[in-house]
């Protein structure tokens, strides 16, 4: 016999086991590992953003045309006066001008249709400038569609954030409920086993598979959506360490007494529902009435995802978190004791 | 540590536990030897597997006092873990580790022991090595958690029915096991509702009722404490007039006669010499004679006498 010593410890094998059960669980690996990386490739290709619309506008002489096409948001197409009236009416154009006694302009739209508004402006600007005015106040464009402020950049750590929970508190809860259910735990409380092993290696586990977890949904966010980490990766791994240590310590207590699946699953619903709403995975939680606010800052969920994305967008340090991180501590500390003093092993 | 070996591998002193509406132990006396298979023998209800669980530390008495290997879980748990061997009644070991996965894992709290192949091999499980538990039959898994009680090769070992729910050669295969164990000279409390398990697998057996041991002994000395070797039972019931039992009671060599619709059942010493004259007897009588049996007696008829219910009415 060639084995390893460390393999034949006890928390190894417990640990060990943690892992055999996760792997041999094609649900679990569904539910940990894909379908965040789906609904993030989901939610980030319905709310890309697209280039700005060019609006289509006619225009009955060559001259005006010609002056009109200068602005490159408009897609201008030189029609007939009927012909241009018929493209109105039908929608195929947002609006038409022609030429009018005097050196004028006429403009045909829809003043409720945004579109046609839209038109005017940039046609009319077009004409003035064609037609030789200065404007007397230099502007110039800087556009917000660089990486880090797009939907994908806010929603990424809130889906991290959201599988962090998850998979802390539906790993724990139902592995250890469902071992109390089948005397599986009785069975081992009546082996020399070290109770506190047991429980250590669901967070051993659990730490590893968080390497795995976090850097799928980064690396899919990364690739496919250039979304970015501007903190350090040392800040981000403790970042999600304490976040998955703080849910892990919330399953543990959500699962110390109950003795079947379905009161555990109840109270993991219960749990964690009013957190995917309120504390901003998809939305920012801002748009909750103020009155609410230091309620939903208090919830793990928020502080992790508020954290994650301070880290991640705008690079923020450890330092500038530590109210996330504090909150993060106190739900750790009075989850894990509770769950320590309700904990029942049978 | 200043005595000399214990005289008894398990004392148990004035046991009691009760549970919320009923009192499972009640005041129960046991002392199992060394080296010896001692079987708790009784209905379901009986206090058999509370009265197991509280001598292997997993259960706390209400009072009473417990020692095992002398020691008691108060002050010796971590040792005693060591040294025990335990089969819980309904454990469902995890179905996605396979045979030599849970070997391993259970192996690594002990001290010592043999390898987890070792063991396996004991409960004939080499085939079975790789696969699966979801995948066992009912008899593998009951070998495999009997290999996770012999991992930690026990000093003692504890059985809650090892065999409930299997079929008879699933049975026969547990039994040789335990056998084995039983040869190598160590302790064993198992509980059982079979009497044949108890009568093949026990040196000694207490038969409980209602939390309380009501008989302590070697099968042999129980069987022979309700004065009978066999029992004639017969079924009367299509006679046309009534059976006089009072002239049974008078054949030679019966103890006792309990009728009940129809049915009789009688206890007697020489069954060569009680048998033709019953039948005479029931010719005299003119009522026909629809079945007979007759049988040696056993630890089950023992319970039933004891306490007129059978062992698996309830």
């Amino acid at each position: 016999m060639s084995r390893t010593r460390w393999a034949d410890h006890p928390l190894a094998q417990l640990t060990l086991v943690r892992f055999r059960e996760f792997w041999r669980e094609p649900e679990a690996i569904f539910w940990v590992f894909i379908f965040p990386v789906l609904l993030a490739a989901g939610l980030g290709l319905a709310f890309r953003n697209r280039p700005p619309d060019v609006l289509k506008i006619a225009a009955v002489t060559p001259e005006l045309a010609r002056s009109l096409r200068q602005e490159k948001l408009l897609d201008v197409e030189q029609l007939s006066a009927a012909a241009a009236e018929e493209a109105l009416r039908t929608g195929k154009v947002a609006l038409f001008a022609a030429p009018s006694p005097g050196g004028a302009v006429v403009y045909r739209y829809d003043d409720t249709n945004p579109e046609g508004r839209a038109a005017r402006m940039l046609a009319d600007q077009a004409v003035e400038r064609a037609a030789g005015r200065a404007d007397p106040v230099a502007s110039s464009d800087r556009l917000m569609r660089e990486p880090g402020s797009r939907y994908i950049d806010f929603l990424l750590p809130g889906l991290l954030g959201m599988n962090l929970m998850g998979s802390a508190i539906w790993g724990m809860g139902f592995a250890i409920v469902d071992a109390r259910r089948k005397k599986l735990m009785k069975r081992l409380i009546a082996t020399p086993m070290p109770r506190h092993y047991y429980l250590l290696s669901f967070v051993l586990a659990r730490l590893l598979l968080l390497v795995v977890e976090v850097g799928v949904l980064l690396g899919f966010g990364a690739w496919v959506f250039q979304v970015p980490v501007r903190g350090s990766m040392l800040d981000l791994a403790v970042l999600c360490v304490l976040g998955s240590l703080a849910f892990s310590a919330l399953g543990l207590l959500i699962a110390s007494r109950a003795q079947t699946i379905e009161a555990a699953s109840g109270l993991m619903n219960t749990v964690m529902m009013p957190m995917w709403i309120v504390s901003g995975v998809f939305f920012s939680a801002q748009r909750f009435p103020g009155a609410l606010q230091p309620a939903i800052r208090a919830l793990p969920l928020t502080a992790v995802i508020d954290a994650l994305r301070a880290h991640m967008l705008q690079g923020a340090s450890l330092a500038q978190v530590a109210p996330q991180l504090g909150v993060l501590g106190v739900w750790l500390l009075v989850s894990f004791t509770l769950a320590l003093k309700l904990f029942r092993w049978r | 540590m200043s005595d000399a070996a214990p005289k008894a591998a398990l004392c148990v002193c004035n046991l009691r536990k009760a549970y919320k509406d009923v009192v499972a132990v009640d005041g129960l006396e046991l002392e199992v030897r060394w080296g010896e298979c001692f079987g708790l023998l009784g209905p379901n209800g009986a206090g058999k597997t509370t009265t197991i669980e509280i001598c292997e530390g997993l259960t706390a008495a209400d009072s009473g006092d417990v020692e095992v290997l002398g020691m008691r879980w108060s002050a010796d748990a971590t040792e005693l873990r060591q040294r025990l061997g335990i089969q819980l009644q309904e454990t469902q070991l995890s179905e996605k580790l396979t045979v030599v996965e849970t070997v391993r894992l259970f192996r690594s709290f002990f001290r010592r022991g043999p390898e987890a192949d070792e063991v396996i091999a004991l409960v004939q499980l080499g085939e079975k090595r790789k696969s699966r538990v979801g995948s066992l039959s009912g008899g593998q898994k009951q070998r495999l958690a009997l290999a996770c009680a012999l991992v930690g090769d026990p000093e003692f070992l504890f059985l809650d029915e090892p065999t409930t729910g299997l079929d008879p050669q699933a049975r026969r295969q547990l039994w040789d096991l335990i056998e084995q164990f039983k040869l190598a000279g160590r302790t064993i409390l198992m509980t059982t509702h079979y009497m044949d398990e108890a009568e093949r697998l026990c040196d000694r057996v207490a038969i409980m009722d209602h939390g309380k041991a009501i008989a302590a002994g070697t099968p042999r000395e129980l069987i022979a404490s309700i004065g009978a070797e066999h029992l004639v039972e017969f079924s009367a019931g299509g006679a046309a007039r009534a059976l006089d039992v009072s002239a049974l009671r008078r054949i030679e060599g019966v103890r006792e006669v309990r009728a009940e619709n129809g049915n009789v059942r009688m206890q007697v010493t020489e069954l060569h010499r009680a048998v033709p004259a019953l039948l005479d007897e029931l010719d005299r009588q003119g009522v026909p004679l629809t079945e007979l049996r007759t049988h040696s007696a056993s630890l089950e008829d023992v319970f039933v006498i004891l306490t007129g219910r059978h062992l698996r009415d309830e």
